[in-house]
């Protein structure tokens, strides 16, 4: 079984043709995108190298991270649906991307390690889950870099 | 005056030939712009919900400020250092693309908010620095400082679109007097 239909019937949407023949929505859609990439970026940045040890904030791993939640949560819901729009309007070139398949593996498992054993070391309780919460903040460094290598060089490889 | 020819006399040396024409460097420094964005406006748009009191409220607002500082200085000077590099690769089309023009008019706005906040209300910071929301000259600094530094991507994003170069004539006239095309007097025929 392939995926390649369902990006084709992506291609032939309303939504995808109307990106598609405009010349202004997709350079204005990849900036939206990239303003929730950068935000979304810091957020991951600064709970991370807090849990790494920078000297960020003296306030507790979980106090920040509860902090900048909603911001976090906030800013990948826009690059999802902004990002969505952009794969409405080429899928057919995502297809055979490399690069975009790194991204989407990528994307992936960061959703999946943010929301669960991330997120689950981060609340803890201070003191009880150092290693592992450090090891939790490279792995989630490593998968979002991911995201955004993936990211960046789609549009090199067209 | 104009810097045209300093940009022509620039994208002539070897090293800007060379980046621009390389497989690996340009999209390595491109790349490494981009990603900036992460610690440098990520951070700054952090720092301005403070400033507007939509997060971290629980933080003094000069504890965010001062440690997310240094991260930001750091994130600014790798975006400029990588900034003057894709300009040094391509000097001439840059300095005549309406948005890179913009974009620079921005950041300048950008900073003369950074000047007249450090000047101002920051000064009294101790009277505002445990209010879960900042006082209304805090916020207008932290509003502006958002509206800027979006639109200054915007503006660099659009820069890669060529819809506005000079070489792809005819512009209207406001256009190519934007980005300071040396367009000849079109003779009527």
């Amino acid at each position: 079984m392939t995926l390649l239909p369902f990006f084709e019937w992506c291609e032939a949407t309303l939504l995808g043709q109307a990106i598609r023949g405009s010349l202004w929505l997709f350079p204005v859609i990849e900036s939206v995108h990239l303003v929730a990439f950068a935000v979304l970026g810091g957020t991951v940045l600064l709970v991370n190298l807090r849990i790494l040890g920078a000297p960020l904030f003296s306030e507790p791993v979980r106090r920040l991270a509860r902090d900048v939640r909603l911001w976090q949560s906030g800013s990948l819901a826009v690059a999802l649906a902004s990002g969505s729009l952009l794969f409405l309007s080429e899928p057919r070139k995502l297809y055979y991307s490399g690069p975009f398949w790194v991204k989407m593996t990528c994307l992936a498992l960061a959703i999946l390690f943010t929301f669960t054993v991330h997120r689950k070391l981060t609340l803890a309780d201070d003191g009880q889950v150092r290693l592992p919460r450090k090891l939790a903040a490279l792995v989630s460094i490593a998968l979002w870099g991911g995201v955004a290598w993936g990211g960046r060089w789609i549009g090199f490889s067209g | 005056m104009s810097l045209l020819p300093f940009c022509k006399w620039l994208s002539e040396t070897p090293w800007s030939v060379a980046l621009h024409e390389s497989l690996w460097a340009y999209p390595l420094v491109e790349s490494t712009h981009v990603w900036s964005l992460a610690l440098f406006f990520g951070f700054t748009v952090l720092m301005d919900l403070r400033l507007l009191g939509l997060s971290m409220r629980s933080v003094p607002a000069s504890q965010v400020v001062r440690r997310l500082r240094p991260w930001m200085i750091a994130g600014f000077c790798l975006m400029v250092v990588t900034g003057l590099l894709l300009f040094y690769a391509i000097p001439v089309r840059t300095y005549q693309s309406v948005f890179f023009r913009l974009k620079l008019m921005l950041i300048a706005l950008a900073g003369g908010n950074v000047f007249l906040f450090q000047s101002g209300v920051w000064r009294r910071v101790a009277d505002w620095d445990f209010d879960p929301v900042p006082p209304k000259a805090a916020r207008w600094a932290g509003a502006l400082s958002l509206l800027l530094w979006i639109s200054v991507l915007f503006a660099g994003r659009m820069i890669a679109y060529n819809w506005f170069d000079c070489d792809r004539q005819p512009q209207t006239a406001i256009v190519n007097w934007a980005a300071g095309c040396p367009v000849a007097t079109v003779e009527p025929e």
